[in-house]
């Protein structure tokens, strides 16, 4: 996984609440069985104008100029800014790829949806939950502001301004060593498969029905 | 002892080691697994030349890409593809599959409960949102990503936080016409879409306790849609009798010592939640959902809501956002709304049950000329035959319902059951996004019993008014 120290880079805010999995990657290209080149397809609905379709060339395309990722003040954003519940619905880990895919590395809201919050850490994505006051008044200054740029730190817990301003966040302890490392959890968790045998061998006696063979 | 919530007591038992910071390893009994969310998982694993840790506990099934119309081989190329890659990693690895053809396929959340492999007490995880369905049995169950499904296969736990508990409390008897459906949206729609989030539910009280286990698992199915990642109802005489002689379930010595243990998969009296929720049966109606959220919800004697008296500006802006991708205008009644298509089936109303009751509607009926299509699609090959038995794939039909075959179909258009721009649907799926069931498709969610009334009438319509 890619490790995930510290970001500078342009914001592009995404000014609406509840914005869903599918949203952010509709479900045609949820047909893909590989894990890449979902990154012109993010948010494919709100970005072109025609019904986009698995392995076609988005660059010939229409765009929906009017919706904020096709104005070239926002070309080559890495942070997402959002708002309330950003990532709820479906599961499919397809959104956090697309978002990754494009280049995003960071994202800001007041609040994400369970799964996909975890997603994006197993995907070295960096969600950040900063209160709503402060997300409203950087969508303010985004917007005020042309190619506006913040810079997101995983090390010390900061978001922070051009202009020095800075922000912390919170993040739960594990996660941030996996990220800052890049550390696959799987072989994290195989560190401790003598205590899941140890387990996995005490539920046998206690509960052997959940271990029967499939029929 | 300290009076335990029953979530506290399905996280203490599958809890394998725990960090001094709360995240633990979590032991996961049931793995359920379909064609969409599994193939870069199953591609992460072979990279890596890592066995699967216990075979036995995965059940996999091909849903979402499956043809509800009688196909051989499936005509788009991409969900072939898609449903084959499923067909060869189970086969590769041993795993048993219940692939297309087989009358035991279905929607993952169907057949898992249906054949026992869903059990009380067990931890059930699936690359799917709705793996909450499963939380009627007392399980802990809990949707997963691509890499958590790796992390499954590779692992047999999950890295997990214990969650917060929230008791939503439904007291008194459900009016006629009032389900399970119903009583989920008005949960959401008093919660909001976001209410549950970081919290595990358990659904109590009366009204909850008198569903049937259909009704329960409806209810589960849409705790993700309020936000919590699992959702429960603890163990009683109907869970037991549900889960009895299915394939997949205990018999015998085991059975009784395995039921001895269930019955203890409940909250205890005085135990503490972290939040609750308390809702009155008797006031629940039909509801109907009006926006591209489920949490945008009205009785359907109700009009739109105007979003000019919603004083936060960005639920404002949300609730206009969604009255123009539904072309709809405020104030509107919600029982004048017609409709294009209707869609009988999902993971949320797909069960004998939802079949039933929607037939019961439509006995000796017609659906409306102006629906262009009324979809009836059984959650598996064993509720649809268990149907058919019944006679009610007959109702459906004269009525002027297609029945199908089963799969998610129309619940979110990634096979060729989907709404075209502008159309707009009675649904008894669990999601009315923007473009969820096609691109610029309408959705409107609703119980079965009021799908099969808007069918007759064109129209939503209170299906009090049609029922004894
Ligand atoms: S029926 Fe719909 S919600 Fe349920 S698993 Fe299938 S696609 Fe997902």
């Amino acid at each position: 996984m890619q490790a995930f120290t510290q970001v500078t880079g342009v914001v592009l805010p995404i000014d609406r609440s509840n914005v869903d999995t599918d949203a952010i990657i509709p479900k045609q290209f949820l047909k893909s069985i590989h894990r890449s080149g979902f990154g012109p397809h993010l948010f494919d609905a709100w970005r072109y104008l025609d019904e986009g379709q698995p392995g076609q060339d988005c660059s010939k395309r229409p765009l929906n100029t009017g919706f904020v990722m096709n104005q070239p003040r926002y070309q080559g954003a890495s942070i997402l800014l959002a708002r309330d519940n950003f990532g709820c619905g479906s599961s499919r880990e397809h959104a956090p790829w697309a978002l990754s895919d494009y280049g995003i590395r960071a994202l800001i809201a007041p609040s994400f949806a369970d799964i996909f919050f975890n997603n994006c850490f197993k995907n070295g994505l960096l969600p950040v939950v900063l209160p709503e006051a402060v997300v409203d008044k950087l969508f303010k200054a985004v917007l005020a502001t042309p190619h506006y740029q913040l810079t997101v730190d995983l090390t010390n817990q900061q978001v922070r301004t051009s202009d020095g301003e800075s922000f912390s966040f919170e993040v739960d302890g594990f996660r941030k060593y996996c990220l800052l490392n890049g550390f696959d959890d799987i072989a994290l968790t195989l560190r401790h498969a003598e205590d899941i045998k140890t387990y996995e061998a005490q539920r046998q006696l206690a509960e052997p029905w959940i271990f029967g063979v499939n029929r | 002892m300290k009076p335990t919530t029953l979530y506290e007591k399905l996280w203490r038992a599958h809890v394998v080691r725990e960090e001094a910071d709360g995240t633990a390893l979590i032991y996961i009994d049931r793995h359920l697994v379909h064609e969409v969310t599994s193939p870069q998982a199953f591609e992460g694993l072979k990279l890596a030349k890592r066995p699967l840790w216990r075979v036995n506990s995965i059940l996999a099934t091909a849903d979402h890409n499956t043809p509800t119309t009688h196909q051989e081989v499936i005509a788009d190329p991409v969900s072939r593809l898609q449903v084959d890659t499923l067909d060869k990693n189970c086969a590769e690895y041993h795993i048993t599959e219940f692939p297309m053809g087989d009358h035991r396929q279905g929607i993952v959340h169907v057949i898992g409960p249906e054949q026992g492999a869903t059990l009380p007490g067990m931890t059930v995880v699936c690359g799917d949102s709705h793996t909450s369905t499963h939380g009627a049995f007392a399980a802990l169950a809990m949707g997963i990503g691509t890499s958590e499904v790796e992390h499954v296969m590779a692992t047999q736990t999950l890295i997990s936080k214990r969650a917060k508990t929230m008791r939503v409390v439904v007291d008194g008897v459900l009016p006629k016409g009032v389900t399970a459906k119903d009583v989920a949206l008005a949960i959401i729609g008093h919660i909001g879409t976001a209410g549950g989030t970081g919290y595990a539910i358990e659904f109590a009280g009366s009204a909850i306790r008198s569903l049937s286990m259909e009704g329960r698992m409806t209810l589960c199915n849409m705790a993700i849609e309020a936000g919590a990642r699992a959702g429960m109802v603890a163990v009683d005489e109907t869970t037991i009798e549900y889960v009895k002689g299915r394939p997949f379930a205990p018999q015998g010595e085991l059975w009784d010592k395995a039921v001895n243990y269930w019955r203890t998969l409940v909250s205890d009296e005085g135990a503490v939640f972290d939040k609750e929720v308390t809702l009155n049966a008797v006031a629940i109606e039909p509801l109907v959902t009006w926006g591209t959220s489920p949490e945008m919800v009205v009785s359907i004697n109700d009009c739109i809501p105007d979003p000019q008296l919603e004083k936060d500006p960005i639920r404002r802006e949300g609730m206009e956002r969604a009255l123009k991708y539904m072309d709809l205008p405020a104030g509107k009644p919600m029982s004048s709304i017609s409709i294009d298509k209707v869609f009988i089936g999902s993971c949320t109303n797909s069960r004998i049950e939802d079949l039933r009751s929607a037939a019961e509607v439509l006995k000796g009926k017609k659906i409306a000329a102006n629906v262009k299509l009324a979809l009836a699609v059984p959650g598996s090959g064993l509720v649809k035959a268990q149907a058919e038995q019944e006679g009610l794939d007959v109702i459906f039909k004269e009525a002027g319902f297609e029945w199908r075959n089963p799969g998610c179909s129309m619940c979110l258009g990634m096979n060729d059951d989907r709404l075209s721009a502008g159309e707009r649907c009675a649904s008894t799926s669990n999601r009315n996004f923007e473009g969820r069931q096609g691109a610029g498709s309408r959705t409107h969610l609703v119980s079965p019993q009021m799908a099969a009334a808007a069918a007759i009438a064109g129209h939503f319509t209170d299906v009090r008014a049609l029922i004894k």
